[in-house]
């Protein structure tokens, strides 16, 4: 399964918990106007962990922090390439 | 001559004088005020001379407003943030001694403080009844946020909680403020306070309601300079777009645990802006500032002659300073203070090297308390919600490390062994279940994971590591 799908499924998961109303998630979609907050951000990014077995607000020295999701995903697939490597 | 320091709210006002063309103003969301109006007019309908005022406010303006009014008049004020259970508030008043009740609330949503007579405050402001004079040094009683069930009380007075502001520099701009915190907090109150004192503005926070683009727009355009929040607001700033629309000369952060990857966020996205992460608690006061851009603080702060000295006992970070709490106020016979005067604050520090230079990393609290965004969570008020299904034997509530709130709720769970009463996952889900239907969303634990044990420690306690 591709890091994308399952970021997806992860951001649709931790909406439904929170009872959140999540926007279209498009590429261009700003992440703080997605309907999640900053706990839903903070649930993903653990669960994303566990799952993608990366964190890459945490792992690599100097982070951009993600504005749109298609930035969000791409952080995830540069750091899956830095575990691998 | 150094000027004897302001003795109120209104001192202060009366002596800072605004630039020309730059009248000093505190900016709410739907209204502001030019701070020096404030010296003759007021919101209230009643005279607070002598009061002990219960300040439960709807609105954070209302509520700066109502302080302004209130300082240097009343005997004491308890101001109430915005997050307060209303049924803690008949034993807050109580344990204060409130004489009065100042609120912009009806009467009906306060209920059980009917024996309190109620004074309004609402906007806008008129003409004062009378020349508020200075009467007296008004105790400022604050809460604790770390406790469950009712809040502690702290008792504050306006020369320690203003300890730590020093005098803008010769020359300087008056600084235009702004807080991502609440001001009925004590970190937003610390930066009230510097709005006040410091000569300059102050924007206020609209509250979770307000989204982070407008917040940052609405700061844009009152052109802030200094700005102040904890490092979970700050990574929202960073992820948002609208981030480049502000342009400060200083960043501060504090209530949290400020990590590196913030630090270094803020650096590339504000190079121009000094940025210093600081240590304040309720209880302990402001206890210092980092300025060197790393996380942590050194290690030759603990131990130094000063203001404020810390101590480092049994890994907790302990603090003594004038701008200390002098006391809790109706828990009778709790000590704030150790026999020298010194704070433990709670808060559990390592010692790491970084590039050869000794420095402190806060690594949590004692006792386990988890600090989400800002929010302290208390382990067993979790665990005692998850010990109440059937299958579960046992469970153990941490703080896990997360690189947005800072830390988030984690569960591990023991069940019972007895016969196939369903399938883990749906136990699982039952928990969760009763979790959001019984605790805040942020006390829900966000990962939950079924495990064979959990250490016990020989005293038959779980075994919790600082969280």
């Amino acid at each position: 399964m591709s890091a994308r799908f399952i970021i997806i499924e992860a951001i649709e998961q931790v909406a439904a918990e929170q009872e959140k109303v999540l926007a279209p998630l498009t590429d261009d979609l700003v992440l703080l106007e997605s309907g999640l907050d900053s706990l839903c951000f903070a649930i993903l990014v653990s669960r994303l962990e566990d799952e993608l077995g990366a964190d890459p607000f945490t792992a690599s020295e100097e982070i951009e922090f993600p504005v749109t999701l298609g930035d969000f995903v791409a952080l995830y697939e540069a750091a899956q390439v830095d575990e691998a490597a | 001559m150094k000027r004897p320091e302001p003795r109120s709210l209104r001192e202060a006002l009366a002596r800072g004088t605004s630039a020309p063309g730059t009248p000093r103003r505190l900016e709410g969301i739907a209204h502001g005020v030019a701070l020096p109006d404030l010296l003759d007019l007021s919101c209230l309908n009643g005279d607070v001379g002598g009061q002990r005022v219960l300040l439960v406010m709807g609105d954070q303006f209302l509520a700066g407003l109502a302080l302004i009014a209130v300082d240097g008049l009343a005997e004491a004020v308890v101001l109430c943030p915005p997050d307060l259970a209303p049924e803690h508030l008949p034993v807050i008043a109580e344990r204060a001694g409130a004489t009065c009740l100042l609120t912009d609330r009806p009467r009906s949503a306060l209920p059980g403080l009917d024996a309190l007579p109620l004074i309004d405050c609402a906007w806008p402001p008129v003409p004062a009844a009378r020349e508020p004079e200075f009467e007296r040094a008004t105790e400022w009683l604050l809460l604790t946020s770390g406790t469950t069930g009712v809040p502690k009380l702290v008792r504050h007075d306006l020369a320690g909680l203003t300890a730590a502001i020093r005098p803008r520099p010769v020359g300087d701009a008056p600084p235009v403020w702004a807080t991502f915190y609440d001001i009925r907090r004590y970190g937003g109150l610390q930066i009230f306070l510097r709005g006040i004192l410091g000569g300059g503005s102050l924007v206020l926070s609209g509250g979770g309601a307000e989204p982070v683009s407008d917040h940052l727009a609405r700061l844009g355009h009152h052109g802030v300079t200094h700005v102040s929040g904890t490092p979970s607001h700050w990574r929202r700033v960073l992820m948002s777009p609208a981030r480049g629309l502000i342009d400060p000369a200083y960043l501060r952060l504090s209530g949290e645990i400020a990590d590196q990857a913030v630090l270094d966020g803020l650096r590339d996205a504000y190079p121009r802006a000094s940025i210093g992460h600081a240590y304040a608690s309720t209880e302990a006061g402001v206890g210092f500032e980092v300025t060197d851009g790393l996380e942590g603080f050194p290690k030759d702060f603990v131990g130094r002659p000063g203001e404020v000295e810390m101590r480092v006992v049994d890994g907790s970070l302990r603090i003594r300073s004038r701008r200390t709490a002098s006391g809790y106020v109706g828990s009778d016979g709790l000590a704030l203070a150790d026999a020298e005067g010194f704070v433990d604050t709670g808060d559990m520090v390592e010692e790491r090297v970084v590039d050869g230079a000794a420095r402190y990393h806060f690594v949590g609290r004692r006792g386990g308390i988890i600090n989400v965004g800002g929010l302290k969570v208390h382990p067993e008020e979790i665990e005692a919600v998850i010990n109440r299904h059937a299958r579960v034997r046992m469970s153990l509530v941490e703080a896990r490390r997360n690189p947005i709130t800072g830390s988030i709720v984690q569960a591990s769970v023991v069940l019972d062994e007895a016969e196939d009463s369903g399938p883990p996952e749906a136990i699982r889900r039952e928990i969760l279940a009763a979790c959001r239907a019984e605790l805040s969303p942020h006390k829900v634990p966000a990962l939950l994971r079924i495990v064979p044990r959990l250490d016990v420690t020989a005293a038959g306690k779980l075994a919790r590591r600082p969280a």
